[in-house]
């Protein structure tokens, strides 16, 4: 490794457990001054995980934090900023009822004394940082009236303003068009003139080779590669990423895929902030064929799947299952016609965790079990049973609470309780996130075997490698849009990114209000 | 923060197990603390005719905290349900007494069944209101109930000017006598009152633990998005839950009425705050999701003992008041001491299997 910079940050052998996970094991790394430090690694390699632990939002289970030298603790985020230590959060951590001046001096207030906060002064600041950031933001404006790329770039600008020593950006292009993109690495070239050590998250590896200068490589909560960017390829960053032994995506049986079971036709879905998070897109889904979605984060497939549910109001558009116009009906009416979805937030909406494992998975299906209004149990406790053993879900009891389980049987459960339903196309989003490698074996074989048996099956996945290997046909959104629709055979890893950043290319203008806003 | 398993010392889980066990009886348990300090202390206490008066005080408020209890489950409140019990005890009243006034200078009478069956209409007319509020105009469930807590007050208050209707005894002429049934008919030696309880209760419970309604409440309570996500009508249930809730106050109102064979306006101030604090005696997390209609039936009974025997001891109210804060209290705080313990056995039974 090149000695021009001087390591400022090392997590030692530090591992962290979560209630049924370890997330973190043995993890090493460091962090150098003046230079961007990249991490990268697949959806809950520990990435953010880490970083938290460097940002004081979580404590290492075992292991310590050096800091120039010297063992630290950082209990509370505050001991970390003391330190000198900024972070910008993958999921957006701003006041939407404060300006945006208000919230770059959120807990570092501009005060005068008795006389309160001095908001002009703030005001000016504010604006400062956003003609260096090219945005054009005003600084009063409320946080909630900006669109998600503008909030990333307030967020960026909060971090940039506490003149941190260690700046940590988790995923900061995710929501950016391509010019934005480009400010903001000018901006990064600038501190690293400054001799600020920036820790760099994303998936985007072109990215990461652009203005990287280090590299650490994370599978399976390990640290499984760290170099100097200049030393490696693409092809080092995929093969640490993904580890020699390839993973275990079960293979096609075969099937015959039959007819057309689902259409979607010109979906549309407005923005708060303004434009479309789904933006006219239409589909359609044969049985027993498994759609990948690929997309990156904020590319609206999530927004889509609600959409398809009946979960967003505003939505326009027409869905036929089975040859019947669903569109006017609500989630419960969708449901009992046959659709399903597996939401990527297991706690917020998955699962209800206070309650039973079984209470959980037979939560949507219950009406198969009852005569009158008499829950029958010796039908509840069978269909749970098969549940559980058609599933390989890992619980020593039923009775338990959900939340008891690991987050793999978690998922397991959730995918149970859709399946009790016997849905005709099943919708699920992000499947194999903040699961093991071994629950996530289990997960695409039962998306296999479901196919097999004639379901009709759209995933959304952020990972490349899983939409190559388990999909029948691809489908690609980027910025609302559907840039691609392609049979597995035609498709190629280059299209698929390829597509997947073209609802951002400046050759097509968004469809996003200009970006002076006014208070 | 996710909770990580602490080392523990090999002898704590048998220990740390027999103290969950514990905490989970705990409302039992004070209970038959209640009952036996009360039978040593004060004189009379044990005999069958206390026992009953007894019985009956806390079925009224038994009603109203089975009805509470789903409600809090589902993660609301019912703040209204004290002036559910005036309103609908003046509606009582005032059917017998005076009939419906129509419009036409014609009066329509109402037997005693169908002043009964007016009022529970009208207790759920309120749920109706209060269900509404919440699900379709997305008012908070503690300001909206809030609101209709004054309403309805309100509304008790002008049916009669703020008096009394003092005589409920109807006329043969209107073929309305027979109110006081309700309130003072017995069977086997227990007022109507319990029995009218224990349908309540039982049928509650019946509900709560094996139909599909009853599965949903906890759903809802535990996980919204959750619940909606998996074909739950989450508006459907919470109507429900304030209707049911309504319905339970018109019980008490009818039977408080039929007592007294008088009905006055300012009838059940305060009891919505004696219900909640069954409920969550008995149990019930404030947050939703947790509850139980036997727990808070116990509750109910736990707080209705204890301040009937406290009388009985002739302690001064004043103290009677500070003690049944205190017991509260002291129930929340237990409550807290077991899930943290609930949730540290359950951690090391799964780093036991694993």
């Amino acid at each position: 490794m090149s000695p021009d910079h001087d390591v400022v940050l090392r997590l030692d052998d530090v591992s962290k457990a979560y209630s049924g996970t370890l997330a973190v094991k043995h993890a090493t790394i460091e962090v150098r001054r003046g230079a961007v430090n990249v991490l990268v690694g697949e959806n809950g390699a520990g990435k953010s995980t880490l970083m938290k632990i460097i940002a004081g939002v979580e404590q290492p289970t075992l292991g310590r934090i050096v800091l120039d030298g010297e063992t630290v603790r950082f209990p509370t985020t505050a001991d970390a900023v003391a330190h000198g230590i900024g972070m910008v959060f993958q999921e957006l951590n701003l006041f939407g009822n404060l300006s945006v001046a208000e919230n770059i001096f959120a807990t570092r207030e501009v005060t005068r004394g008795l006389r309160g906060i001095d908001y002009r002064e703030q005001e000016r600041r504010a604006a400062k940082l956003m003609e260096r950031l090219q945005t054009g933001i005003d600084p009063r404006a409320l946080v909630e009236d900006l669109r998600i790329g503008q909030q990333q770039l307030v967020e960026i600008a909060k971090a940039v303003a506490q003149d941190a020593r260690i700046l940590i950006m988790d995923e900061p292009t995710s929501a950016l068009s391509a010019t934005e993109v480009e400010v903001l690495f000018r901006v990064i070239a600038d501190l690293k003139a400054q001799g600020v050590a920036i820790v760099y998250i994303s998936h985007r590896l072109e990215e990461l080779i652009r203005i990287g200068d280090y590299i650490t490589v994370l599978r399976d909560g390990r640290v499984t590669g760290q170099a100097g960017m200049r030393d490696v390829d693409t092809h080092w960053i995929v093969r640490q990423m993904i580890g020699q032994d390839a993973k275990d995506f079960a293979k096609g049986v075969g099937h015959r895929i039959g007819e057309v079971i689902f259409e979607a036709r010109d979906v549309s879905l407005p923005r708060v902030t303004g434009g479309l998070s789904v933006d006219h897109v239409g589909f359609d889904l044969r049985a027993g064929e498994i759609l990948g979605v690929y997309g990156l984060m904020g590319a609206g497939r999530s927004e889509l799947l609600d959409c398809i549910m009946g979960r967003q109001r505003l939505a326009t558009g027409q869905f036929t299952l089975c040859g019947q116009p669903i569109t006017r009906l609500d989630t419960t009416g969708r449901i009992a016609r046959g659709l399903a979805l597996i939401p990527e937030d297991r706690q917020r909406e998955g699962q209800v965790g206070m309650l039973s494992i079984a209470e959980n998975l037979t939560m949507a299906s219950l009406y198969r079990y009852v005569r009158g209004i008499h829950i029958r149990r010796k039908a509840e406790r069978q269909a749970v049973a098969g549940a559980i053993t058609d599933l390989n879900i890992k619980a020593a009891d039923t009775d338990l609470p959900v939340s008891s389980l690991s987050g793999g049987n978690q998922q397991k459960v959730v995918i149970g309780k859709a399946l009790l339903t016997n849905p005709k196309v099943l919708l699920m989003d992000e499947p194999s996130r903040g699961i093991d490698v071994g629950a996530k074996a289990d997960v695409f074989l039962t998306m296999r075997r479901l196919a097999a048996q004639g379901l009709g099956i759209v995933f959304v996945t952020s990972d490349l490698e899983e939409v190559m290997a388990l999909s029948d046909r691809i489908a690609v959104m980027s910025n609302g849009r559907l840039t691609a629709l392609m049979d597995r055979s035609d498709a190629t890893e280059a299209k698929v990114v390829a597509a997947s950043a073209a609802g951002h290319a400046p050759t097509r203008p968004s469809p996003v209000a200009p970006e002076k806003v006014s208070a | 923060m996710t909770a990580v398993p602490q080392p523990i010392p090999s002898t704590a889980p048998s220990g740390g197990t027999l103290l969950l066990t514990l905490m989970k009886l705990r409302t039992f348990i004070a209970l038959f603390a209640v009952l036996i300090v009360f039978s040593i202390l004060a004189p009379n206490f044990m005999s069958t005719a206390n026992l009953i008066l007894m019985a009956k005080h806390v079925a009224l408020n038994a009603f109203l905290a089975i009805g509470m209890t789903f409600v809090i489950v589902t993660g609301g409140i019912d703040l209204s349900v004290g002036s559910i019990v005036g309103l609908c005890s003046m509606v009582a009243g005032g059917l017998l007494m005076n009939g419906l006034a129509l419009p036409i200078g014609y009066t329509v009478w109402f037997s005693v069944p169908e002043t009964v069956l007016v009022t529970l209409a009208i207790g759920i007319l309120v749920g109706v209101v209060n269900g509404l509020l919440i699900t379709r105009l997305n008012v908070a469930p503690f300001i909206a109930t809030l609101g209709t807590l004054y309403v309805a007050r309100g509304a008790a208050l002008l049916m009669s000017e703020g008096r009394t209707f003092p005589n409920l005894a109807g006329t043969e002429a209107h073929a309305n006598q027979g109110f006081d049934v309700l309130g003072g008919g017995r069977f086997l030696d227990l007022p109507y009152a319990v029995w009218a309880l224990v349908v309540v209760a039982l049928a509650a419970a019946y509900l709560a633990r094996s139909t599909p309604l009853g599965r949903h409440i906890f759903a809802v309570g535990g996980n919204e998005r959750a619940a909606g996500l998996s074909g739950i009508r989450v508006n459907r249930v919470k109507m429900f839950v304030y209707m049911f809730s309504g319905f339970c106050a018109a019980i008490v109102g009818l039977i408080i009425a039929s007592e007294l064979m008088a009905s006055h306006p300012a009838t059940g101030e305060t009891f919505e705050l004696n219900a909640i604090a069954a409920a969550v005696l008995g149990g019930t997390s404030m947050s939703g999701g947790r509850g139980t209609v036997g727990g808070t039936v116990i509750g109910a009974f736990v707080i209705g003992i204890l301040g009937d025997g406290l009388v009985m001891m002739g302690v001064s109210s004043f103290w009677q008041t500070v003690i049944k804060g205190l017991v509260i209290i002291a129930a929340v705080v237990v409550d807290q001491a077991q899930r943290k313990l609930q949730q540290r056995v359950a951690l090391l039974q799964v780093a036991r299997q694993s």
